[in-house]
């Protein structure tokens, strides 16, 4: 019966170093799957190449919404398992959470992919997201010298986006 | 209106060997099931590839717009999930529940064989008591 404890079984995740940063890294692709920005705040544990983990990252991503679109139990018109969709169509998700992580995941109406990994106990995400793609649109979409589909390299972003994040709870 | 949607259960080389059908709309053929039952298990190792800490177990829980999925992994690697509407709770309690009755109807079963398809009638009836059950103490609160 001890088996049904649970957390016995499963390491809880190391406390947060710094009080309040609950954020382990976030990614954003491009609807191409172009890794624009990788932030990397808490993160032990590395298992491939920065290079292979995006891909991998973007990968999941993909099926998995796939698989929401295939699987959503409320629509009648599905399609085929894995047919390619438009941003904002069909049934996608919004997060998912393992024992030792919070992935919280957005996309805009042009395709941009926005990921956000946590502490597997923090609440919804959904606002933060949306204001993250603020800071975007302000920072970079706003900015005469970056070319669109190229990565990030903004200065203004990254500070306000690394303050923004050791804000969330 | 229906708080489960489905139930899969997968063995533990992605094979579904289980499927139950509780009133989703649309259809879901025998392949379409099985692809999506294989499906899960990759994204669930693969999940487990990506964590920025050690000892992950895979995904346990994935909200959709109009769904949530509750993964249960046993020890030796057999997965039950469930699709139920958005914020269902005690969906754990329920999976469990569903685990005991697999290592008590099947596992104990004298015929069946390891990670082959479940077809044993105590099992079925056991578990569709156990939903509706549950689906009682949903509507109830």
């Amino acid at each position: 019966m001890q088996f049904f404890g649970g957390s016995e079984i499963s390491p809880s995740p190391p406390t947060p170093t710094t009080a309040g940063n609950n954020a382990h890294m976030m990614y954003v692709f491009n609807r191409n799957g172009v890794c624009l920005l990788y932030r990397e705040w808490n993160r032990p544990l590395h298992t491939l190449n920065p290079q292979q983990d995006h891909k991998l990252m973007f990968g999941l991503l993909f099926s998995l919404k796939s698989l929401t679109a295939k699987m959503d139990p409320t629509s009648a018109e599905k399609g085929n398992l894995g047919v390619p969709q438009l941003p904002g169509q069909g049934c996608s998700f919004h997060c998912f959470r393992t024992n030792t992580y919070k992935l919280s995941f957005m996309e805009t109406p042009s395709g941009i992919k926005f990921i956000l990994v946590t502490n597997p106990r923090t609440g919804d995400l959904r606002e933060t997201l949306k204001y993250i793609y603020n800071l975007y649109v302000e920072y970079v979409a706003k900015n005469p010298l970056y070319t669109p589909g190229t990565p990030i390299r903004c200065e203004l972003f990254n500070t306000a986006l690394d303050q923004y994040v050791r804000s969330i709870a | 209106m229906a708080a489960i949607y489905s139930l899969y259960i997968i063995n533990k080389s992605g094979g579904l060997i289980f499927y139950k059908d509780y009133g989703s709309k649309g259809r879901m053929d025998t392949n379409d099931s099985l692809r999506v039952a294989s499906l899960w298990h990759s994204m669930h190792a693969i999940s487990q590839q990506l964590s920025p800490t050690t000892g992950c177990s895979g995904i346990e829980l994935l909200e959709a717009d109009t769904f949530d999925l509750h993964c249960f992994q046993s020890l030796t690697g057999t997965k039950f999930f469930v699709v139920c509407e958005p914020g269902t709770q005690h969906m754990e309690a329920l999976l469990k529940i569903i685990y005991e009755l697999y290592t008590d109807y099947v596992l104990k079963n004298p015929f069946y064989e390891m990670e082959m398809p479940i077809r044993c009638e105590l099992f079925d009836i056991n578990l569709t008591q156990a939903i509706q059950k549950d689906r009682v103490a949903l509507s109830g609160r």
